[in-house]
């Protein structure tokens, strides 16, 4: 986390811009350069350097999980050993229905669990089976586990920069 | 437009989609052209032209098969913090506390699992600061404990959903 650095004003301002998304519009840029009262070009570059640098992860849709038919989604948690974490952590990233895969840290006595796994499917005997084949990656490295399936979204809105959202 | 949507449950049915919609969705998860008319550019690699890209992605965000199409921006690149957190709510307390959780603006998802920790959201602040001042004032307004599972690493995957 040593590379974050706040957003500049334009930065700030292009986040605020887009955060909605991008218009759909033949050129959008302009759209935005016109909004911010700059040239395309600025707005160009500056996408283009936050893309580079990371500040943006990507640039494109965010499908909704569920109107792709992926209704289940279960949390999938391991306690694995601490030496072997990085290692096993990665490949865990790696399986491709893994959406996010992450080391977080043990909450004891009641979590025990290191290494969460997010696993999406089109229905809960999917999820598990996919369950199951990280426990196989995993093997004696990883000592307890458990999945959480959701049963309803309670909120789902995303950070909003600016304060008024 | 990305449509809030902090109501209880939402789970729109699976949509129907044709195959172009389906490439768009596959094709559009990221690299989207930094360029004077990016549409026109993805248009052609599709094979359409570019008002139907631009009709179909718009019908797309109405009918909500897609949340968002943008940037998305790493948010702790830019100082930001992102945090799992959870909470094990009394069953009878669960609605209660699910609206006061809710109220918070650093509250961006928030989901019921099934586990004794039974409410899991995400708080997201514009600073580091924020994500203490945010579970404080859930503590606070819920009497109840927060267990905070900030990452420590964060293992690459390709968060690409095949449509």
């Amino acid at each position: 986390m040593s590379s974050a650095l706040p957003p500049d004003d334009f930065e700030r301002r292009l986040i605020i811009a887009t955060q909605a998304g991008l218009p759909l519009v033949p050129r959008p840029y302009d759209v935005l350069a016109e909004q911010l009262g700059v040239d395309a070009a600025l707005v160009k570059t500056r996408l283009a350097a936050m893309l580079q640098g990371g500040r943006i992860r990507r640039i494109g849709a965010v499908p909704n999980h569920y109107a792709l038919g992926y209704t289940a989604n279960g949390m999938s948690v391991w306690d694995v050993d601490d030496a072997r974490i990085g290692e096993l952590g990665e490949a865990v990233g790696h399986l491709d229905f893994v959406t996010h895969c992450y080391e977080r840290p043990r909450a004891l006595p009641d979590w025990p669990y290191n290494l969460f796994a997010m696993v999406h499917g089109r229905d809960r005997d999917t999820v598990l089976a996919h369950v199951e084949e990280i426990a196989t990656l995993l093997g004696a490295a990883c000592r307890a586990r458990d999945v959480l399936f959701s049963s309803a979204i309670l909120k789902k809105t995303g950070l909003r920069i600016g304060g008024d959202g | 437009m990305n449509a809030p949507s902090s109501a209880s449950s939402r789970r729109p049915p699976p949509a129907v989609l044709d195959e172009l919609d389906r490439r768009i969705i596959n094709a559009l998860q990221g690299g989207f052209p930094i360029s004077d008319e990016p549409y026109r550019e993805v248009a052609a690699q599709l094979g359409t032209t570019e008002a139907e890209l631009l009709a179909r992605l718009q019908r797309l965000l109405d009918a909500r098969v897609l949340t968002r199409f943008g940037p998305m921006f790493q948010i702790e690149r830019l100082g930001g913090r992102f945090v799992l957190a959870a909470l094990a709510v009394p069953e009878e307390r669960f609605d209660e506390v699910a609206a006061a959780v809710n109220a918070l603006p650093e509250v961006a998802h928030n989901y019921r699992r099934e586990h004794r920790l039974n409410m899991w959201f995400v708080l997201a602040t514009e600073t580091p600061d924020g994500i203490a001042a945010a579970t404080a004032r859930i503590e606070a307004a819920t009497g109840l404990p927060v267990f905070a599972f900030p990452k420590l690493r964060e293992f690459f995957v390709d968060m690409r959903l095949k449509a």
